[in-house]
C-alpha cells in the first residue's frame, strides 16, 4: 500500500513536470517580451504549438534512417525521466534512488548523443554544423557540470539530489565560498545546455551561429513536437536542480502527506516564477557571443567548478 | 582441478596452432582452426567462470617440469587470474566465432591461422604464470605471435613500419619487466612468485620495481607516453586480431601491472598511487583527443583503447593511494571500478572492432571520409555499432557508465586522504576523467555518425552489403552483454568480490541481494544507481509517448528531399565530414595539445585556382621523447659505421685492445 502511494506521488511529479515545462518556457518568453515593451504571445502558446505540430504530418528526408525516427522518442523519454528524478516539490521520492545526480547528467548526455546523431542522419550541412557545435559545447559543459556536482556531493557527503537538498536545508552547511562558485558555474552550464543567450538563441533560424536549431532543422510534425517538449523539459530540469540545491526552502519530504505536498508545489511554482524572471532579465540584458567565444565562457565555468572542488578537497578533513 | 583443465585447453590451442600450418593450405582449414579455437576458449571460459564464482573450491597451483631445470614452470589459478582468464577467454571465444565468418575473406590465411591460436594460448599462459621465467617467456610468446599477426598484411603501406615500431616497443617493455623481476628476485634468485611474496623488497628497490613495472606493462597497455605503437599496430592486424589486441591483450598488460604492483610488491606507498592515477588521467585525455583527430575508423578505436586504459589506471592509482593509507573500503571501491572497466572495455571494444571489420569487409575502406550511409545497407551492423558506441561513451543504461560511475564515486571519497599532494591531484584527475568522458561521446557521435549515417561518400559505401551471419551473431551477443552488464551491474560487482578482497583486503557490500537490484557502493544515503529501473522507466516513458502519439496525433509520414533551410544540395560532398565535425574541437584543444596550425591558401580575386586549406598537427610526445632517441640511435649508428671499413691492422688492434681491457677489468674486479 505504502509503495502504491509513493508510486502515485512519483507519477504526479512526472505529470507535473510534463504539464509545467511548456508553461515555464512560455512564461520566460512572455517576460522577455514585456521587458522589450512587446505584448508577447500568450502563456499557453507553447501548448498550442505542440498540439499543432502533433496534428501535422511528418515529412521525412529521403536519406533519413530509423535513427532519425526513433531518436525523438528516446530523447523525449530520457529527458522526461531525468527531470522526474530531480526533486521538485518533494525530496526522497521513490524513483529518486534509481539515479544520482551523476546518472542524471549522464542521462542528459544520452539524450544529447541521440540528438547529435539525428542531426547527422539526413546528411545535410546544417545538421552537421549543429551536431558538431553541440558536441563541442557539451564536451566542456559536461565536465563543468560534473565539477559542480563534485562540489555539492563533497559538501553533502552524497551524490543523491534528495540527500544534497536535505543537507543544504539543514543549517550546518553555512555559507561557503565553494557554494557561490558552484552556483555561478551551474548557471553558466545551464545557459549553455539549454541553448539560451549568450551561447545560442532559441528564437532564430538560419543564422550562422545557431546550434540547437540547426540540428533539428529536418524535423517536422510529431517528431519535432517531441524534441521541442524535451527542450522545455530540460530547461525545467536545470531550473529545478538550481532551485532544489541552492534554494531548498519549503520543499516537502516524502511521506509528509498531501498538505505538505501541496505547500511544496506552491513554493516550487514561486521558485520557478522567480527563476524564470531572472533568466528573462539576464537574456534581455546580454548579447549573444560568437561560437568560438563559447569555449572561453564554458572554460570559465569549468574552472569555477574545479576551484570549488579543490577548495573543498583542501578544507574538508577526514 | 580447473587449472589442469585450463592447461589442457592451452595445450589444445598450441596443438591447433601447429596443425594450422598444413591446414591453412586447404579451404576447410579456416573454419576448422577457428572452430576448434572457439571450442577450446569456450571450455576455458567455462572453467575460468566456474573458478571465479566457485568461491575458491577450484583454485589451486601446479608445477610442470618444463622451463628452467631448477625452477620448473609454476602455474597458479587464484581469483585475480580467474577473473582475467574470463576476460581473455571471452574475447578469444568472440574473436574465434567472428573469425569463422571474417576469416573466409582472408587473402593469406597461412599468415594468420598458425599464429592466432598461439596468441590465445600465450595470453592465457601469462595470466596463469606463477614464476618470473614462465611469465616473461609467455609474455614474449604473446608479443611475438601478435607481432606476426600485425605483419600478416605486411605489404600494405604503413604496416611494416607499424610492426617494426611494435617490435621495438615490445622488446623495450619486456626488458623493463625483466629488470623488475630481477630486482624482485633479489641476489638469491627466488624467481617463483611465492618466494617473492615471502620476501618483499626494501622500499628503494620497491620504488624501482614499480617504475619498471609501469614501463613494462604500460608500454604493452598503451600508457602515455608509451602508447605510440598502439594506434599503428592494432589497426594493422586483421580485425578480429585487432579486437583481441585492443580488447584483451591490453588487459593482460593491466593484469601484469596489477600482479606486480598489488600482489608482489606488498604494501603500496601513497606516491605510487599518485603517479599511477596521474598517468591514467593524462592517458585518458590524450587518448581521446588523438581519437577525435583521427579519420581512420580502426585507428580511432585504437586511440580509444588508450583512453580507456587511462580510466582503468585512474582506478588502480586511487586504489593504491587508499590502500597505502589503510582505507580498505575505499580501496575496494576504486579497485572494483578499475576491474569492472577492464571487463566492460574488453566487451565493447571487441564489439566495435568487429563492427569496423564488418565495414572493412563490406567496403574495403577504413577511412571515414569515404564512408557514410551504411545504416541503410548494413542495418544490423549499424545497430550493434550504435550500442557499442553508447557503451564506450559511458551512457546509461549501458555498461560503460557503471564503471565510470564507480570511478567517480571513488574520487568523491578521496578528500579523506591525508597527503596534500593527493588532495590537489585527485580533483584534477576527476576533471580529466570528466573531460575524457564528454570528449568520448563527441568522438563516437563522429565515428558512428560519419560512418553509418548521412549519405554515402563513395561508390564502395554505396554498394556495401550486410556482413555474414557468424560475425553478426558475435556482435549481437556482445551487444546484449553490454546491455545486461549495464542494467544488472550488481551481479558483476559481486563476481569481482573475491578478487578485490584478495588484493585490497576488503570488498564492496554484496549487491545482488539489495532491493530491486540497486547498486550501492558505500551507503544508500550516499549514492545508488539502478540501471534496471532506469532502463524500465525510460522504456515505459518512450512507450507511453509513442502510444499517445499513435492514438491521438497524426500518424502520416511522407518522404521528400531534405529541406536544409531551402538550399538542398544533391552532392554528398556537402555533408559534414569527420574532419569538419572535429574542427571546432581541434581549434579549442588542438592548438595546444597538437600545435595544430591551419594554413589557408586563398588565390586573389580573378585567379581561377582552387582555394586550399592545410592542417598541420604535430604529436608533441613523439617530438619530445621519441624523435631525440631515434636521432641519437641513428647518429651513433652513423659513427659506428666507420668500424665496418677499417684495415686488418686496425681490426687486430681493436681485438687486442678489447682483450686487454677485459682482462684488466677482471683483474680489478677480483
Amino acid at each position: 500500500m505504502a509503495i502504491g502511494l509513493q508510486l502515485l506521488v512519483q507519477i504526479c511529479q512526472m505529470a507535473l513536470v510534463l504539464a509545467l515545462a511548456p508553461l515555464f518556457a512560455g512564461y520566460v518568453r512572455k517576460v522577455k517580451a514585456h521587458l522589450l515593451r512587446r505584448q508577447g504571445p500568450p502563456l499557453a502558446q507553447h501548448y498550442r504549438e505542440l498540439l499543432r505540430l502533433l496534428r501535422k504530418d511528418v515529412v521525412l528526408a529521403d536519406s533519413a534512417s530509423w535513427v532519425f525516427r526513433v531518436a525523438p522518442y528516446l530523447i523525449f523519454a530520457t529527458t522526461w525521466v531525468a527531470v522526474s528524478l530531480v526533486p521538485t516539490f518533494a525530496i526522497g521520492l521513490i524513483f529518486s534512488y534509481a539515479a544520482d545526480v551523476i546518472a542524471i547528467v549522464a542521462l542528459l548526455g544520452s539524450a544529447r548523443f541521440m540528438l547529435a546523431l539525428a542531426g547527422l542522419d539526413v546528411g545535410t550541412s546544417f545538421g552537421g554544423i549543429g551536431s558538431s557545435r553541440e558536441m563541442l559545447i557539451a564536451s566542456l559543459a559536461e565536465p563543468a557540470m560534473l565539477m559542480v556536482v563534485f562540489t555539492l556531493s563533497l559538501l553533502a557527503g552524497s551524490t543523491q539530489l534528495s540527500s544534497i537538498a536535505a543537507s543544504m536545508q539543514a543549517s550546518d552547511v553555512g555559507l561557503r565560498f565553494s557554494i557561490a562558485l558552484a552556483l555561478i558555474g551551474l548557471v553558466m552550464v545551464a545557459l549553455a545546455e539549454n541553448a539560451r543567450i549568450p551561447i545560442d538563441n532559441p528564437a532564430t533560424h538560419l543564422e550562422l551561429t545557431m546550434v540547437h536549431e540547426a540540428m533539428i532543422l529536418e524535423y517536422s510534425g510529431r517528431h519535432l513536437a517531441l524534441i521541442e517538449a524535451a527542450a522545455y523539459l530540460k530547461l525545467l530540469l536545470y531550473v529545478s536542480v538550481i532551485a532544489c540545491v541552492f534554494f531548498p526552502w519549503g520543499i516537502a519530504i516524502s511521506g509528509q502527506g498531501p498538505a505538505a505536498y501541496f505547500a511544496g508545489i506552491g513554493v516550487y511554482l514561486l521558485k520557478l516564477a522567480a527563476g524564470g524572471f531572472l533568466l528573462a532579465v539576464f537574456e534581455t540584458a546580454i548579447a549573444k557571443m560568437r561560437v568560438f567565444r563559447v569555449p572561453d565562457f564554458l572554460g570559465a565555468a569549468l574552472m569555477l567548478g574545479f576551484l570549488a572542488t579543490l577548495l573543498l578537497f583542501v578544507t574538508l578533513a577526514g | 582441478m580447473a587449472l589442469a583443465g585450463l592447461l589442457w585447453c592451452i595445450g589444445a590451442l598450441l596443438a591447433i596452432s601447429v596443425a594450422a600450418i598444413p591446414a591453412a593450405r586447404h579451404r576447410w582449414g579456416t573454419p576448422a582452426v577457428y572452430g576448434s579455437a572457439l571450442c577450446a576458449s569456450t571450455i576455458g571460459l567455462g572453467l575460468a567462470l566456474a573458478s571465479l564464482l566457485g568461491g575458491g573450491a577450484l583454485l589451486g597451483a601446479l608445477t610442470l617440469p618444463v622451463g628452467l631445470p631448477w625452477l620448473g614452470a609454476h602455474f597458479r589459478l587464484d581469483a585475480l587470474a580467474a577473473f582475467f582468464l574470463v576476460v581473455v577467454n571471452l574475447g578469444a571465444a568472440g574473436a574465434s566465432l567472428y573469425g569463422l565468418g571474417y576469416g573466409s575473406h582472408e587473402e593469406a590465411p597461412g599468415r594468420v591461422l598458425p599464429f592466432f591460436p598461439a596468441f590465445l594460448a600465450g595470453m592465457n599462459l601469462v595470466v596463469l604464470a606463477d614464476d618470473a621465467f614462465t611469465f616473461l617467456f609467455t609474455w614474449e610468446l604473446m608479443s611475438l605471435t601478435s607481432w606476426a599477426l600485425v605483419m600478416a598484411h605486411h605489404r600494405r603501406p604503413g604496416n611494416a613500419a607499424a610492426g617494426y615500431l611494435y617490435l621495438i616497443m615490445a622488446s623495450f617493455g619486456t626488458l623493463a619487466l625483466l629488470l623488475a623481476f630481477g630486482l624482485l628476485a633479489g641476489p638469491a634468485g627466488g624467481y617463483a612468485f611465492a618466494a617473492i611474496r615471502a620476501a618483499p623488497p626494501a622500499p628503494g628497490v620497491a620504488a624501482a620495481v614499480l617504475v619498471l613495472a609501469l614501463i613494462g606493462a604500460g608500454s604493452k597497455a598503451g600508457l602515455v607516453p608509451l602508447h605510440v605503437w598502439l594506434p599503428l599496430a592494432h589497426p594493422a592486424a586483421p580485425s578480429h586480431v585487432s579486437a583481441l589486441m585492443s580488447g584483451v591483450m591490453t588487459k593482460v598488460a593491466v593484469y601484469g601491472a596489477v600482479r606486480i604492483v598489488f600482489d608482489l610488491l606488498g604494501v603500496p606507498t601513497w606516491w605510487a598511487g599518485a603517479l599511477v592515477a596521474l598517468l591514467g588521467g593524462v592517458t585518458a585525455v590524450m587518448g581521446v583527443l588523438h581519437a577525435l583527430m583521427e579519420h581512420d575508423l580502426k585507428r580511432l578505436l585504437a586511440y580509444h583503447t588508450v583512453e580507456n586504459i587511462g580510466i582503468i589506471f585512474i582506478g588502480l592509482g586511487l586504489a593504491l593511494a587508499f590502500g597505502a593509507n589503510g582505507m580498505r573500503a575505499a580501496a575496494a571501491l576504486a579497485l572494483t571500478a578499475a576491474l569492472l572497466h577492464v571487463f566492460n572495455h574488453s566487451v565493447f571494444k571487441s564489439l566495435l572492432f568487429f563492427g569496423s571489420g564488418a565495414v572493412l569487409t563490406a567496403t574495403g575502406e577504413r577511412d571515414m571520409e569515404r564512408l557514410g550511409g551504411l545504416i541503410h545497407r548494413m542495418p544490423l551492423t549499424a545497430f550493434v555499432f550504435l550500442v557499442g558506441s553508447a557503451a564506450i561513451s559511458a551512457l546509461p543504461p549501458f555498461n560503460g557508465f557503471v564503471s565510470e560511475w564507480l570511478t567517480f564515486q571513488a574520487i568523491l571519497v578521496s578528500p579523506a586522504l591525508p597527503q596534500w599532494l593527493l588532495k590537489f591531484l585527485v580533483p584534477a584527475i576527476g576533471a580529466l576523467l570528466a573531460l575524457s568522458a564528454a570528449l568520448a561521446a563527441a568522438c563516437f557521435v563522429k565515428a558512428f555518425g560519419v560512418t553509418f549515417l548521412g549519405r554515402p561518400r563513395s561508390d564502395a559505401a554505396r554498394q556495401a552489403v550486410e556482413t555474414d551471419r557468424w560475425s553478426l551473431a558475435t556482435m549481437l551477443i556482445l551487444a546484449a552483454l553490454c546491455l545486461v552488464a549495464g542494467i544488472l551491474p550488481g551481479y558483476f560487482i559481486d563476481a569481482l568480490a573475491p578478487v578485490v578482497r584478495a588484493l585490497a583486503g576488503a570488498q564492496l557490500p554484496r549487491q545482488g541481494e539489495l532491493d530491486w537490484l540497486t547498486i550501492v557502493p558505500v551507503a544508500q544515503s550516499r549514492s545508488s544507481y539502478n540501471g534496471l529501473l532506469l532502463f524500465l522507466i525510460i522504456a515505459f516513458a518512450a512507450g507511453l509517448g509513442a502510444e499517445a502519439i499513435h492514438r491521438w496525433a497524426s500518424g502520416v509520414s511522407r518522404r521528400s528531399a531534405p529541406w536544409d533551410c531551402g538550399f538542398p544540395d544533391a552532392s554528398p560532398a556537402t555533408q559534414y565530414t569527420a574532419g569538419s565535425f572535429s574542427q571546432p574541437i581541434r581549434r579549442v584543444f588542438g592548438s595546444v595539445v597538437f600545435r595544430a596550425r591551419e594554413e589557408v591558401n586563398m588565390p586573389p580575386p580573378g585567379d581561377l585556382r582552387a582555394a586550399q586549406m592545410h592542417v598541420r598537427m604535430r604529436d608533441v610526445l613523439w617530438d619530445a621523447f621519441y624523435a631525440p632517441v631515434a636521432g641519437l640511435v641513428s647518429y651513433v649508428a652513423d659513427r659506428l659505421n666507420k668500424v665496418q671499413f677499417l684495415s686488418i691492422r686496425a681490426y687486430l688492434t681493436l681485438v687486442f685492445g678489447a682483450l686487454v681491457t677485459l682482462l684488466t677489468v677482471l683483474a680489478v674486479w677480483r
